[in-house]
C-alpha cells in the first residue's frame, strides 16, 4: 500500500511537472516542505478528516433538526391547500350547481302560482262581470217596462185630450154653419169617434 | 393572507441581496489577496500551491485539531448550506420566495432521484444522501471563488465521503439481506459457466467503487483549478498578448462551473446506484 502510494505519488508529480512546463527549480523548493501535490502530503489527512467529519456532521443536523422538516411541513401544506383548495371549489360548484336548480325551481313555482292567480283573479272578474252585466240588464228591463207603460199611459191620455178637442171643434165648426140639425151633441160625439177608429 | 405573503417575499428578497452582497465582497478580498500573493514576475507558476493546507493562525505544524484554510472553506460551506436551506426557508410560504424556491428546488431534485434511482424504500437515507450532495455542490461552488481553497480538491475529503458511502452501503446491504447480498455478485441471469468468472470481475468491481468514486470527484475539480492556474500564471507573464489566456480562464472557468455541478450530481446519483443495489441486490 505504503508503495503502491508513493509510485503513484510519483508518477503524478512528475505528470504534473511535464504538463505544466514550469521550470523546475521553483516545483523543487517547494517540494521541499511539501509533496509535489499537496493532496498527498499524508500529514494533513487526520487534520482533513476531523473537520470534514465536523462538517459532515454538522450539515447533517442542520438538515435533519431545522431544514428538511420545514421544507417537508412546507410542500405537505402545500400540497394540502391545493386539495382543499380543489376540493372547496368542487363545493362551491356543487352549491352553485344546486342554487342554480332552487333558483330555477322557485322560479317554475312562483310561474304556476302566477298564473293560477291569474287564473283566479280573470274567473273573479269574469264572475263580477256576469252579475254587473245581469244586473244592469235587469235593471234596464225594468226601467224600459216602466218606460213603455208611461208611454201607453201618455198616449191614452193624449187619445182622450184629441177626441175632446176634435168633438168640441166639431161642435164649433157645426154652431158656426149653424144647421141646427147638426148641432146635436150625441150625432158629433159619434161622427168624432167613428172618424178617430179609422 | 395576500399582503403577508409579499411581505415575507420582500424581507427575503432583502436579504438574499444581503448574502449576495457579503458574497461578492468576500470574493473581491480573496481575489486581491490572491492576486497579490503570487505572481511575482516571469514565468513561475505554481499551479499547485492553491491545494496547500496551512494553519490559519501561524506556525506549520498541522495536527488533526489545527485550524486551517481548509477548515475555513468547511466553514463556509456549512454557513452557506445553512443560510439556503434555513435562511432561505424560514418564511414557510405556501407561495415561496426565491431562496425558498431554490431550497425545495434542492430538496425536490435529491429526493426524487433518491426515490427514482434507488426506490421509495430508500427514502429513510434521504437525509445522509442530501448532505453529501448539498456539501459537495456548495464546496464545489465556494472552491470557485478567485483564491478560495477547494476542500473538495482534496483526495482526503473525498475518498472519506466515498468511504462512508461504500461502508454503509455493504452494511446495509447485509444488514437488510443477509448473505441474500452476496447474490448481487452472482449474475443468475449469466450462462452457469460464465458465473464465477463474472463473479470475481463484480467482486473486483464492487472494491474499486470507492476508489473512483473518490478519485472522479477531487480529479475533476483538481484539474480544472490547476488548469485555471496555469491559465492564470500565463496571463501573468505574456503582457499584452495574456488576452488569450484570459480569455481561456473565462471559458475554463464556465466549464468548471458545469463540472461543480455535474460531479455533485454524479457523485449523489452514484450514491444512489450503490444504495439500490444493497437494497435489492438482485439482478
Amino acid at each position: 500500500m505504503e508503495k503502491e502510494e508513493t509510485t503513484v505519488h510519483n508518477g503524478l508529480e512528475s505528470a504534473a511537472e511535464v504538463a505544466i512546463g514550469a521550470d523546475h527549480g521553483a516545483v523543487v523548493d517547494h517540494a521541499a516542505d511539501a509533496p509535489g501535490m499537496p493532496q498527498l502530503d499524508i500529514g494533513t489527512f487526520d487534520n482533513q478528516v476531523f473537520w470534514l467529519i465536523i462538517t459532515l456532521v454538522a450539515i447533517y443536523l442542520i438538515l435533519t433538526k431545522i431544514a428538511l422538516p420545514r421544507i417537508g411541513a412546507v410542500l405537505a401544506e402545500r400540497q394540502g391547500t391545493i386539495t382543499n383548495d380543489l376540493a372547496a371549489a368542487e363545493d362551491l360548484k356543487r352549491q352553485a350547481e344546486a342554487a342554480e336548480d332552487a333558483y330555477a325551481k322557485a322560479l317554475a313555482d312562483a310561474r304556476t302560482e302566477a298564473h293560477a292567480i291569474v287564473e283566479a283573479a280573470r274567473a273573479e272578474i269574469q264572475a263580477d262581470l256576469a252579475e254587473a252585466t245581469a244586473r244592469a240588464n235587469a235593471e234596464i228591463a225594468a226601467q224600459s217596462a216602466e218606460s213603455a207603460a208611461r208611454i201607453d199611459e201618455i198616449r191614452a191620455g193624449s187619445m182622450a185630450m184629441i177626441e175632446e178637442i176634435a168633438r168640441d171643434t166639431a161642435t164649433e165648426i157645426a154652431a158656426a154653419f149653424g144647421s141646427g140639425a147638426a148641432t146635436d151633441a150625441d150625432a158629433i160625439s159619434a161622427a168624432v169617434a167613428e172618424r178617430m177608429k179609422g | 393572507m395576500a399582503s403577508e405573503t409579499t411581505n415575507s417575499g420582500q424581507g427575503n428578497k432583502g436579504n438574499g441581496r444581503i448574502i449576495a452582497y457579503v458574497l461578492i465582497a468576500i470574493a473581491v478580498v480573496l481575489f486581491i489577496l490572491g492576486v497579490t500573493d503570487d505572481y511575482e514576475s516571469g514565468l513561475s507558476i505554481h499551479p499547485m500551491d492553491q491545494f496547500i493546507i496551512s494553519p490559519l493562525f501561524g506556525g506549520t505544524d498541522v495536527h488533526w485539531y489545527t485550524v486551517t484554510n481548509a477548515t475555513v472553506w468547511f466553514g463556509l460551506a456549512v454557513a452557506a448550506i445553512a443560510a439556503l436551506m434555513v435562511l432561505g426557508t424560514r418564511g414557510r410560504a405556501v407561495v415561496p420566495s426565491r431562496g425558498q424556491s431554490m431550497a425545495e428546488l434542492a430538496y425536490g431534485f435529491v429526493r426524487k432521484m433518491v426515490e427514482d434511482v434507488a426506490g421509495k424504500d430508500a427514502l429513510p437515507y434521504f437525509p445522509y444522501i442530501f448532505t453529501l450532495f448539498l456539501f459537495i455542490l456548495f464546496a464545489n461552488f465556494l472552491g470557485l471563488i478567485p483564491g478560495s481553497f477547494t476542500t473538495t480538491s482534496h483526495i482526503a475529503v473525498t475518498a472519506i465521503l466515498a468511504f462512508a458511502v461504500f461502508f454503509t452501503v455493504t452494511i446495509l446491504g447485509f444488514v437488510k439481506n443477509g448473505a441474500g447480498f452476496l447474490s448481487l455478485f452472482w449474475v443468475s441471469s449469466a450462462p452457469l459457466v460464465l458465473r464465477p468468472i463474472l463473479a470475481i470481475i463484480e467482486i473486483i468491481s464492487y472494491f474499486v467503487r470507492p476508489v473512483s468514486h473518490s478519485i472522479r470527484l477531487a480529479g475533476n475539480v483538481m484539474a480544472g483549478h490547476a488548469v485555471l492556474k496555469v491559465f492564470a500564471g500565463f496571463a501573468g507573464a505574456l503582457g499584452a498578448a495574456s488576452v488569450a489566456p484570459i480569455i481561456g480562464i473565462i471559458a475554463i472557468y464556465g466549464l468548471e462551473v458545469l463540472v461543480s455541478a455535474i460531479q455533485a450530481y454524479v457523485f449523489t446519483i452514484l450514491t444512489c446506484v450503490y444504495l439500490k443495489d444493497a437494497l435489492h441486490p438482485h439482478h
